[in-house]
């Protein structure tokens, strides 16, 4: 999606820097370090930024990387080339390791977590025997190409910015595929991407290991540049300022892991050469300094510097339209069924002493749209929580084509071909309209994660991007396909998220208030637009507070009030129901 | 091992556990309060510590100025909060609380400084002066940021302890420190002797938790004050000052921490930088505790304080290691258990 040119730019003008005369060594060793930092925090970008994992722990993943070349090239003489697959491993394997414990952790127990293991690997960096304890390792062998030997700063320049620019190609190559869109989706919570089938520890745990491949990395070009390790740089305060680098740097962006690298490296080394000549005296002036520094940073822009700077840029709405004579499968089942779709056998969910569905039943048949009303806190909400999964039922049963799925996950009723919307709306919404809905179809694409990274998914993710388009285009919102999500009003947002859930390709469809927040007019294109859905096979099951859409709409209705049925019947006959009356109105005086 | 050993390490991982249990209750009361991972907290410990141990010394602490400086800073900040709106009456209780009152009590300290005061009194002076610094603290750098994510106030916080460190090193110096005993008597029950000192950690921490409880449970602020841990926007619908939480919590919070530190620095030598370490072990208690529960953060909190004691009988080397790790089967019991329904958060 974005254009690589300005990459390339950034690539030449890297490849050029040691070429200008006169260009201090010393800003050489500087650069290094940047890049070294930038790695980590481009991971940290991901975790943090783009999946909302707080870590503190990513020095140790680090550290990882650099203890195995280190003891690999010295203890055992191996190849640092050999070692560097090696290295990788190690805090991949450690990342998976630590992240099956710490992913599941909800908001604030996860950085605590990573803090607490992270300093708890430092003392372990600093007093195993075979580390070297504090001490470390040294005489590490420098990375050599036959008989070049990168044994200056100048020389390991080049591995260090070839990683860090291969490393953001393949990040941002990973965002903008279906995986990424999965990641992406993680910060604003599991339930909607479950809905759609993304299984959110596996995803949580993907961009963990990413990001401890990345700082691996970093560790073992450390390791080469320095050809020592000690456990210090390894250390929680180290993990904290990797973690800063990625938010001052605006935690979001990938772009924004090197700037913040840039900016926390140079403004370090500023102050630590010259505070001393303005402020003499003892002490840590420099940290003084930079901590107010830091605090007066995030002040001024709390988002990070690099979304800050963009701002500044000429807003580029551009996005090719998917090409939408490319075809997705379809998944096989739909349309052409017949009989009961979903069967609601004697439901019941209690809440503690609330209960909030009362033994209902009910069923949906094959092409018709089914009507849930009822007064508020009537049971709707909850019914459909407990269909799709989210919720599982204190008794009764709940069966699709006949097959109970009681106690499935949303994921596994996806599968099925149920798909929702949401009363209150989910949507990602620094994502647009385009990607949101894609989404939806992420059953429906196969490119895994690698693929991703290496753009070997563009054939699957061009027909997924189609199928969005397409269902953008049906519900009417084709003008708007390259906005972001959150800048559409609240009713076109509800149309989004019907358009992603026609991308799963349902044959029955549930909608959670769809017409709230409509304009008379939308309100009409969008009963004509169900009115298609169900003629042309489908199902729909609507909850709805407006009663001309639904008497209008609706084949059967199914009527709740306090978390019991009380009616159940044709538009006509429910109008007349005097029980629905009552519920509605209360009893006549 | 004969149980002479394991009364006297039950007996220290006790008192420290105590220690870790007041840091704990802190961060807990910060965090819920104000969603400030408070990575500072370690900085109150040894700014009370060396505080009290300067005083006693007969030494001026610097963190007296550096209360004033910070006064005057959060005076500005109010100044230019309340630009277009300015109150004589705003302006006089700000300048009162900020820059007065800081003002006074440098010149107290410095008057007692230059003549040895009683433990009493530098313990007064320590933990006023304390206070202070973490409520201009907030005011400077947390209160302008009230708004933004957990992450980005926890990186403030971050950028907050470096200074604090920084500033620590500047004003007491690299070498440590011990403080004078808050109580000398001493007492023999058995084989185990116990000192006042001990004995002054354990009723105050207890007495730190039945207060907090009461706060809480009782009082009008400590009904406001959970109310706006619960909901920030529906506690201040419902005209509660969030900024006055906020202050209140961070007030509380350098006082335990102070106090922690004037309590720890007779037994053990502290230097500049050791609160981080000491801060963290609170903060290993607060997680088991899950950030929420003051029971289960101070039972934690002991736990954390013995097996640390065995372990540094045990395994010195692996001490820190066997403390952080001992998190992790936690952590795990706590994800198996609770697969956490959280939601919509930002």
């Amino acid at each position: 999606m974005q254009s690589r040119l300005p990459i390339l730019v950034f690539a030449a003008f890297m490849a050029a820097i040691p070429f200008v005369p006169g260009v201090p060594p010393f800003w050489i060793v500087l650069l290094d370090n940047i890049g070294l930092a930038a790695l980590v925090a481009m991971g940290l970008v991901l975790l943090t930024g783009v999946g909302g994992l707080t870590s503190f722990g990513q020095a140790a993943f680090v550290g990882f990387g650099a203890y195995t070349t280190a003891v690999l090239s010295t203890a055992y003489g191996l190849s640092p080339w050999l070692t560097l697959p090696l290295s990788l491993v190690v805090s991949g394997l450690f990342a998976v390791l630590l992240g099956l414990i710490t992913v599941r952790l909800s908001g604030h127990y996860l950085p605590l977590g990573t803090l607490a293991w992270g300093l708890g690997l430092f003392y372990l960096f600093s007093k195993l025997e075979f580390l070297g304890r504090n001490d470390g390792i040294s005489a590490i062998p420098p990375l050599s190409i036959g008989a070049f030997k990168m044994l200056s700063p100048g020389s390991i320049y080049y591995a260090i910015w070839i990683a860090v620019i291969v490393s953001a190609l393949l990040t941002m190559n990973l965002l903008d595929s279906r995986t990424g869109r999965a990641i992406r989706a993680l910060r604003r919570g599991h339930v909607a991407a479950e809905a759609f089938g993304v299984h959110t520890p596996r995803a949580k745990l993907l961009v963990f290991i990413h990001a401890a491949v990345l700082a691996g990395l970093s560790g073992w070009l450390y390791a080469h540049l320095q050809r020592a390790v000690t456990p210090t740089p390894f250390g929680a305060h180290a993990g904290i300022e990797y973690l800063f680098i990625a938010v001052v740097g605006g935690a979001g962006y990938v772009w924004g892991g090197v700037l913040g690298a840039a900016i926390v490296v140079i403004l370090k080394e500023v102050l630590q050469s010259y505070l001393p000549l303005i402020l003499p005296g003892s002490g840590q002036v420099e940290t003084i300094v930079f901590g107010i520094m830091l605090v007066a940073l995030l002040q001024l822009a709390p988002g990070g510097v690099w979304p800050w700077l963009m701002s500044f840029l000429p807003e580029r709405t551009s996005g090719r339209k998917p090409d939408t004579s490319l075809k997705l499968e379809s998944r096989g089942h739909s349309a052409g069924q017949s009989g009961v779709l979903l069967q609601v056998e004697k439901a019941r969910k209690q809440f503690g002493g609330v209960v909030a569905v009362n033994n209902v039943s009910f069923d949906v048949r094959a092409r018709e749209i089914v009507a849930l009303i009822g007064p508020n806190g009537a049971g709707k909400s909850t019914t459909f929580n407990l269909i799709t999964g989210v919720l599982s039922a204190t008794s009764g049963s709940i069966s699709v084509l006949g097959k109970k799925v009681d106690k499935a996950p949303p994921q596994e009723i996806v599968k099925l071909g149920i798909s929702r919307t949401f009363q209150h709306v989910k949507l990602v919404p620094d994502m647009t309209v385009l990607e949101n809905v894609a989404i939806g179809a992420h059953l429906r694409g196969h490119s895994g994660p690698l693929s991703s990274m290496l753009r070997l998914d563009r054939a699957d993710e061009a027909k997924l991007l189609a199928e969005a388009a397409r269902q953008i285009e049906r519900v009417g919102l084709a003008d708007q396909m390259h906005q972001l999500a959150g800048s559409l009003s609240l009713g076109q947002q509800r149309i989004v998220e019907i358009a992603r859930a026609l991308c799963v390709d349902p044959m029955l469809l549930l909608l959670d208030e769809p017409a709230a927040g409509l304009r008379h007019m939308e309100k009409q294109r969008l009963a004509t637009l169900l009115r298609e859905l169900r003629d042309g096979g489908m199902s729909v099951l609507l909850v709805e507070h407006d009663m001309g859409f639904v008497m209008n709409l609706a084949d059967r209705i199914v009527v709740l009030d306090f978390g019991t049925k009380i009616a159940e019947g044709t538009p006509a006959t429910i109008k007349t129901n005097p029980e629905v009356i009552k519920a509605y109105l209360g009893v006549a005086a | 091992m004969n149980t002479t050993i394991m009364l006297f390490l039950l007996q220290d991982g006790i008192t420290n556990g105590a220690i870790y249990a007041l840091l704990g209750l802190a961060l807990v009361l910060v965090f819920a309060v104000t969603r400030v991972i408070l990575i500072p907290q370690g900085e109150f410990v040894t700014y009370g510590a060396l505080t009290y141990a300067s005083l006693a010394a007969g030494q001026m602490p610097g963190t007296a100025k550096l209360a004033l400086a910070l006064g005057i800073g959060a005076f500005a900040f109010d100044l230019f909060v309340a630009r277009k709106a300015l109150h004589a009456r705003l302006i006089v209780r700000s300048f009162l609380t900020n820059i007065v009152l800081p003002a006074i009590v440098l010149a107290l300290a410095i008057y007692f400084a230059a003549q040895k005061p009683p433990v009493a009194i530098c313990i007064a002076l320590s933990l006023v002066i304390v206070a202070m610094i973490g409520l201009y603290l907030y005011r400077i750098a947390f209160q302008p940021l009230a708004h933004t994510s957990v992450l980005v106030l926890l990186i403030a916080s971050v950028g907050v302890h470096l200074a604090l460190q920084g500033l620590g090193l500047l004003f007491f110096g690299a070498e440590g420190q011990r403080g004078p005993a808050v109580l000398s008597t001493a007492f023999t029950a058995g084989s185990l002797r116990f000192t006042g000192q001990s004995i002054t950690v354990y009723a105050i921490t207890i007495a730190f938790i039945v207060g907090l409880w009461l706060f809480f449970g009782l009082t009008l602020y400590g009904k406001a004050l959970r109310a706006t841990a619960v909901n920030r926007l529906g506690a201040r619908l419902a005209g509660i000052r969030t900024t006055l939480s906020g202050q209140i919590a961070f007030l509380l919070a350098s006082v335990i921490g102070a106090l922690s530190g004037i309590m720890i620095v007779p037994i053990t030598t502290l230097y500049y930088d050791s609160g981080f370490l000491i801060g963290l072990k609170g903060f290993v208690a607060a997680i088991i505790g899950g950030l929420v529960s003051y029971p289960l953060t101070a039972v934690a909190a002991l736990v954390v304080g013995i097996v640390e004691a065995f372990s540094s009988f045990y395994a010195s080397n692996y001490k820190e290691v066997i403390v952080f790790m001992l998190l992790i089967p936690v952590l795990l019991l706590r994800s198996l258990a609770a697969p956490a329904v959280e939601e919509e958060k930002d």
